[in-house]
């Protein structure tokens, strides 16, 4: 039998924990703080630090940081190194109504140490985008946790549904999103062949910052083959609440899609076509 | 050429001076997942005493990658002074490390023989030095470029200020680049990262600085860190740019891989020295790192220490104002820990004086590697003390548009604390004047961005 939670318990035990902060818990503050003492001008100091989430205006002890500011930069570091390690949560897989592929890695180790094996599909997962992958479309989207599975979290619900609409308002055709484990950014071109889409676009978590462990990336290339070169890819980073927001990123990057499309080409040679085109 | 020995009664073979100098690396997982490396700590060894008898005209006649096939090596040996390489090319690699090491030999000495050695050879000495072998041998050398000022000053430290946002917020720059000149971190440049690297964008961030820089009238340089055709389209419009920057690296699969070649360098340099802001003779600003060549899959069966080495031999060419190595900004799969990437900066800034380049450090550590502060501020300290040029300035330590860690403001006003080095001299003068500075020390004032409202 299910044990029925009872909601005022619930209730007082949160009450409690929360009454013991000032009393002998310390509830270290996540914001920066201001450390500059005496100020030129203090308003303007606080408007600056909103205008970046960089770690200004914090002051110092000598040349150093002071111990609060310290101490937070410790706390980001060790937070960001335990995302690193993090595994994605198979209900936003679920939610999404994503296939689920595999890179070669078997496991962290082996992908952060080992290039080659999150740049290639699993056998198996290759046999099944031969078999289930939209063939001949404009697009293909990839999703892949990256360095972050907290990225994909944060933005793929918001970002996905505004990249698609944005591609079918511009009746750009799209194949499927798959999600790849483990997928490194060169896992796209192997994708790309499978399915012989137009452009492939990555979304990718990327390795977690200090100031967000939340950061994506996206990475566009046009019918990319063996003489590809790192420079054909078009890449847009920091799509995080932070940076630019998913949803707007999602129009952004279905209007660049139609550029790729249009011009037949990404990454520095896109650039140099639309600086000749004034 | 000997290519075998013996050690501990083990009798070792190599294949060729590519492998020997693969095998003497220090050891680094990069090496590893290119499977180059020494597979045991006393192969290691063995690579290192083969490494240590073997002529320089040995490596001179070898070269890792062929001449015919990569225009890095061309670069490379096209620019070497054949008489003065003639003096030398009996030298075995033990011989020049000692040669360096002596006290008979200084800055003349070591200016002389590097243009005589190819950068293979530099990073042969380099695969047979400790930490204060590569230490005390950095200290001896200290090259001097001048831009819109002089870097490389005895007794003067500089340091490249780099406000970095998300999203190129110009107010959100703004904010992190006076922040970092009320601790006096700006005099090697203002360089920003961006994040948009259209020409519009970069010509907007180009101009801000500029204006900036006019207005209060700051002696330094101006760069925006995009891709080079970019800056050199944003430059045919008209747009201020006093340092043009690019990445390079040591093969040329590598650099095609960065959309970047000799033609387009000697473009770029010729567009700065008619249409830049800045009165030069150097005008450029390469960063390099180990381990790119490993990550793009171009590293030809070459270790990534020589690699490196080949980038400084490829940099020279166009004579610098600044060259930044940021070995540690790839992951673990090139550098694991803390260890290795100490390592990597320290031979780094050796390999790159030896080479005669006006070379700065970024010691730096990603969230994904097993490194952290501590390990970055004891690198720091070191090639600080090995006399580096010049370090990044990145609010708190912490870069918000790379996600990585590099010296911060604090940091920077630390190192020159530490060994009591002066800004540029330029930019000291200015320094003084807004008060932020007082007899090489920062004031009360310092530290506060809104002395600039």
């Amino acid at each position: 039998m299910m044990k029925q939670i009872n909601m005022d318990d619930l209730v007082q035990r949160v009450m409690d924990e929360l009454s013991k902060i000032g009393q002998g818990v310390i509830d270290f503050p996540e914001q920066k703080q201001c450390g500059v003492k005496n100020p030129n001008n203090p308003e303007a100091l606080e408007q600056a630090m909103k205008r970046t989430p960089a770690r200004i205006g914090i002051g110092r002890a000598g040349t150093r940081m002071k111990t609060g500011s310290y101490l937070q930069f410790r706390i980001d570091q060790a937070a960001a190194r335990d995302a690193v390690m993090k595994t994605i949560s198979p209900q936003l897989i679920e939610s999404l109504q994503l296939p689920v592929l595999h890179s070669r890695a078997t496991s962290m180790e082996e992908y952060l140490m080992n290039l080659d094996s999150g740049r290639m599909l699993s056998d198996e997962s290759a046999r099944w985008l031969e078999q289930n992958g939209d063939k001949n479309k404009d697009v293909q989207i990839v999703i892949s946790d990256g360095l972050s599975t907290s990225a994909c979290e944060a933005t793929i619900p918001d970002l996905l549904p505004a990249l698609m609409q944005g591609l079918s308002m511009r009746n750009i055709s799209v194949g499927k999103p798959v999600f790849i484990h483990k997928g490194r950014v060169w896992i796209q071109d192997q994708v790309a062949s499978i399915v012989n889409c137009k452009v492939v676009i990555s979304l990718i978590g990327e390795r977690p910052g200090l100031a967000t462990a939340e950061s994506l990336s996206a990475y566009m290339i046009y019918k990319p083959d063996a003489n590809t070169v790192e420079s054909d890819r078009t890449v847009i980073s920091n799509i995080h609440k932070g940076g630019t927001l998913p949803i707007e990123a999602g129009a952004y990057l279905a209007e660049l899609l139609e550029e790729i499309l249009k011009y037949q080409a990404s990454g520095v040679k896109l650039s140099q076509l639309r600086a000749n085109k004034g | 050429m000997k290519l075998a020995c013996v050690v501990r009664k083990q009798h070792y073979q190599f294949t060729s001076v590519r492998d020997v100098l693969a095998k003497a690396s220090e050891e680094k997982s990069g090496d590893h997942m290119s499977k180059l490396a020494a597979t045991s700590a006393l192969e290691r060894m063995a690579a290192k005493v083969v490494l240590s008898e073997m002529q320089l005209r040995d490596i001179y006649e070898n070269p890792v990658i062929p001449y015919e096939k990569d225009e890095v090596t061309r670069i490379i040996y096209d620019d070497i002074n054949l008489s003065i390489y003639d003096e030398i090319k009996n030298w075995t690699v033990g011989e020049l490390r000692e040669y360096i090491l002596s006290f008979s030999t200084g800055m003349p000495e070591l200016t002389r023989i590097s243009r005589g050695l190819t950068s293979e050879m530099i990073s042969a000495t380099a695969k047979l030095m400790s930490s204060i072998d590569l230490v005390m041998a950095s200290q001896k050398m200290k090259h001097q470029a001048y831009c819109n000022t002089l870097i490389g000053e005895p007794g003067r430290l500089a340091f490249r200020c780099q406000p970095n946002h998300p999203i190129d917020d110009p107010d959100g720059i703004l904010a992190s680049m006076k922040e970092g000149l009320s601790y006096g971190s700006g005099d090697a440049v203002i360089g920003i990262n961006p994040n948009n690297d259209s020409v519009e964008s970069v010509t907007k961030l180009l101009k801000m600085t500029h204006d900036f820089m006019q207005k209060w009238e700051i002696p330094t340089q101006n760069c925006v860190l995009a891709h080079i055709t970019t800056q050199m389209q944003a430059l045919r419009g008209g747009a201020p740019i006093s340092l043009m920057f690019q990445s390079l690296a040591g093969s040329q699969r590598a650099n095609d891989a960065f959309g970047v070649n000799k033609e387009i360098l000697d473009e770029a340099m010729d567009l700065m020295l008619r249409k830049g802001t800045a009165s030069g003779p150097n005008v450029m600003y390469f960063e390099t790192g180990q381990g790119s060549e490993v990550s793009l899959d171009s590293h030809e069966g070459v270790d990534m220490q020589t690699l490196e080495a080949r980038t400084y031999g490829l940099c020279r060419h166009w004579k610098p104002f600044m060259v930044n190595n940021v070995s540690g900004f790839i992951g673990p799969e090139t550098l694991y820990d803390g260890r290795q990437m100490i390592r990597a900066d320290l031979e780094d800034l050796f390999m790159g004086k030896l080479h005669g380049l006006p070379m700065g450090i970024a010691p730096t550590y990603t969230n994904h590697m097993y490194a952290d502060q501590n390990d970055q501020e004891i690198a720091g300290m070191l090639t600080t003390l090995a006399g580096a040029n010049f370090y990044m300035g990145v609010p708190g330590g912490d870069d918000v548009m790379l996600s990585y860690q590099d010296t911060s403001y604090h940091d920077d006003a630390s190192y020159r604390e530490l060994l009591g080095l002066r800004p540029l001299r330029e930019f000291e003068k200015w320094l003084e004047k807004m008060g932020i500075m007082e007899n090489g020390r920062l004031t009360e004032r310092a530290g506060d961005l809104t002395i600039f409202d």
